[in-house]
């Protein structure tokens, strides 16, 4: 009853391998944590030596990112209604008054439009050209994947001169357009050559069946190859989404105002007024959580996406 | 329903040919059963005529026209595949509503749902209908897939093996609702399969085919009982048909260098003496395993034989079939 299972690891190698797991779940994790705590820190508690663990939590840094202020005048400190809401408290305690909303706003929106954007271009180009290449007798089949795949093996930002010049001449600088095009061009060998895999695993009789049973080759490919294919796409569309959102050179180098994205605009909450640590941590954390909750929707798929094609069925 | 010609169908894929010049007429209300091996071009016949494969050479006329220009969906015609061919992410409902769904029939809902019900309960899988395509038996994909089939009514069904996956009771069950609807609807069946059974109950004509030459077609009995080759003549028997030097009983017919028998076409009592090697016990036959000289032998014989490996007895050929040394009958 009790022997030994040759494949099935015995309770205490599960139990160790749960440990070195959980383990080396946080300590990669204490970064994360240290960042979100920080976004809840006031501005001394959140330099303070040695660095405090327990902290009574403020949103200050959170107000601070969405603000910006200056120090109040005597006369506006003296004409100072008393506060009405927990952001006017926050603000008057430190002396300060609100001159207008922050940029962060509108550039996190950027993030999202471009983030999105690109990754629903890339994967929706991806899908139709890696349906192709599965499919159809494409000339030069193998030459044109290589092709594609070899625009992956240069690091983007070593043509990062031609294509700030080449965008200054079409107008695409600083524009959403030209952010999502850019990011879709990394973006698509990834695409064309994940799908591409996926597609090749399910078999053409899928097809072929919904042909014979009076669809068309688009509505065949609609109805019967995209649904099984929706493994492959989340992960892909997970893993372009991520490319594009965390990118900081080609944002830091092409956009400068209406298109920038969050990456490039957090650094620069240090400028006004010291190093405003609390504001950058709490950046820094809403930055996480689109591409969080995104891949946490995902994620039965992403698992299932990534261990996907290494056993042979 | 509709007559089914082929002409000159020729087809390779690469520089593997898998069919030379198959030449066919399936008759309106047909039932006709493709014979071969692996390889003999069986499955690509099924193809060309569904349309997923384009001929090299030759026609495909359905109903007097030909529809080498027309898409699959077009010609009208359903197929069951061997394997794979359920939707996995639908429901076996959805999957047998899906081709009443398609934009060329596009039935109304209620008209698909008591269709789907009607088709299902034909084929015992109406408890199934809510249940994804994934979790089921291979005998219920199986049937689900012929229910797809059968759902419409195709101008040709088009069947590739689709009772092989079965076990002996389903298959013997579908075969019976499937030679049903054969009768009732008066539908025209091209149907391959490797099951003696099958091509003797269901068939109306059998075609034989070897390495994608089209070798003999007629009627179940014409190709059982009057081969033209030892090539035909072994696709069907059960056992299959001794195949012995032609001069093992004496005189030959000039030309013929081996004699064919059916394990039916040996008499006991006289001729020649054969040694008992092995008595199977069927239950319905026994089958004697013989030796003549060095050659083995197979027959049938009485259920209750008494005979026992050892024994001795006396064989001779009742209607012999005589082939040359290629292997073509001499008549």
């Amino acid at each position: 009853m009790s022997a030994a299972s040759v494949t099935e690891p015995s309770a205490r190698a599960k139990g160790i391998a749960g440990f070195l797991v959980l383990l080396y779940t946080v300590i990669t994790l204490i970064p994360l944590l240290w960042i979100i705590a920080t976004g809840f820190k006031t501005g001394p508690d959140s330099i303070s030596y040695p660095p405090k663990v327990v902290f009574s939590p403020s949103l200050e840094g959170y107000v601070n990112l969405f603000t910006d202020r200056t120090r109040a005048t005597p006369e506006q400190l003296s004409a100072m209604q008393p506060p009405t809401n927990f952001v006017d408290a926050i603000v008057q305690r430190r002396g300060e008054v609100i001159t207008q909303p922050s940029k962060f706003g509108a550039r996190f929106l950027n993030s999202v439009i471009i983030g999105f954007g690109s990754t629903f271009l890339s994967v929706f180009l991806g899908t139709l050209a890696a349906y192709a290449f599965s499919r159809f007798r494409v000339p030069l089949k193998d030459d044109l994947l290589f092709f594609i795949l070899s625009t992956r093996m240069m690091p983007p930002i070593a043509v990062a001169i031609p294509i700030f010049l080449m965008f200054r001449n079409l107008g695409l600088s600083d524009t959403h357009l030209g952010m999502i095009l850019l990011y879709t061009g990394v973006n698509i060998s990834l695409a064309v050559w994940l799908l591409k895999g996926f597609i090749d695993e399910i078999p053409r009789e899928y097809e072929e069946a919904a042909l014979i049973d009076g669809y068309t080759r688009f509505q065949a490919f609609r109805k019967v190859v995209l649904p099984q294919a929706a493994t492959g796409i989340a992960s892909t569309a997970i893993f372009c989404l991520i490319f594009a959102w965390n990118e900081y050179a080609f944002a830091f180098l092409l956009t400068s105002g209406t298109a920038q994205t969050a990456p490039p605009f957090i650094p620069t909450i240090f400028g006004v007024g010291g190093k405003d640590w609390p504001a950058v941590a709490a950046g820094a954390t809403l930055f996480l959580l689109p591409v969080m909750i995104f891949t946490i929707l995902l994620r039965k798929h992403l698992l299932r996406g990534i261990t996907f094609g290494a056993v042979r069925k | 329903m509709a007559e089914v010609i082929l002409q000159g169908l020729t087809k390779s894929f690469g520089t593997a040919r898998a069919l030379s010049e198959v030449s066919l007429t399936i008759p309106d209300g047909a039932f006709v059963v493709l014979l071969g091996p692996t390889g003999a071009g069986k499955t690509t016949t099924l193809r060309l005529i569904a349309g997923l494969e384009k001929p090299d050479a030759g026609d495909i006329r359905i109903a007097g026209a030909s529809v080498l220009a027309d898409m699959p969906a077009e010609r009208d015609v359903a197929m069951v595949f061997q394997q794979y061919s359920l939707y996995p992410h639908l429901t076996v409902r959805d999957n047998l509503a899906f081709p009443l769904r398609s934009p060329l029939l596009n039935w109304p809902e209620p008209q698909i749902a008591a269709r789907v019900q009607e088709v299902a309960s034909v084929l015992h899988i109406a408890h199934k209908l809510d249940n994804k395509a994934t979790r089921l038996s291979g005998g219920e994909m199986q049937r689900v897939s012929i229910g797809r089939a059968l759902v419409r009514a195709p101008r040709i069904f088009l069947m590739d093996e689709p009772l092989s996956s079965l076990d002996a009771r389903l298959r013997a069950e579908l075969r019976i609702e499937l030679k049903r609807i054969h009768k009732d609807v008066g539908a025209t069946f091209l149907y391959v399969t490797h099951d003696q059974i099958e091509a003797m109950t269901m068939a109306t004509h059998v075609g034989v085919l070897d390495r994608g030459r089209l070798v003999q077609f007629g009627s179940p009995r014409e190709i059982y009982e009057d081969p033209v080759s030892t090539y035909v003549a072994t696709r069907l028997g059960q056992p299959r048909i001794n195949l012995l030097p032609a001069d093992l009983f004496g005189r030959a017919p000039p030309g013929a260098t081996q004699i064919g028998l059916r394990p039916e076409h040996v008499r006991q009592g006289e001729g020649v003496a054969a040694k008992v090697r092995r008595v199977e016990h069927l239950g319905d036959q026994s089958r004697l395993h013989l030796t003549v000289g060095t050659h083995d032998l197979v027959t049938l014989t009485d259920v209750h034989t008494r005979h026992v490996p050892g024994d001795s007895l006396l064989v001779r050929p009742e209607n012999p079939l005589w082939f040359d040394a290629s292997g073509t009958r001499i008549r």
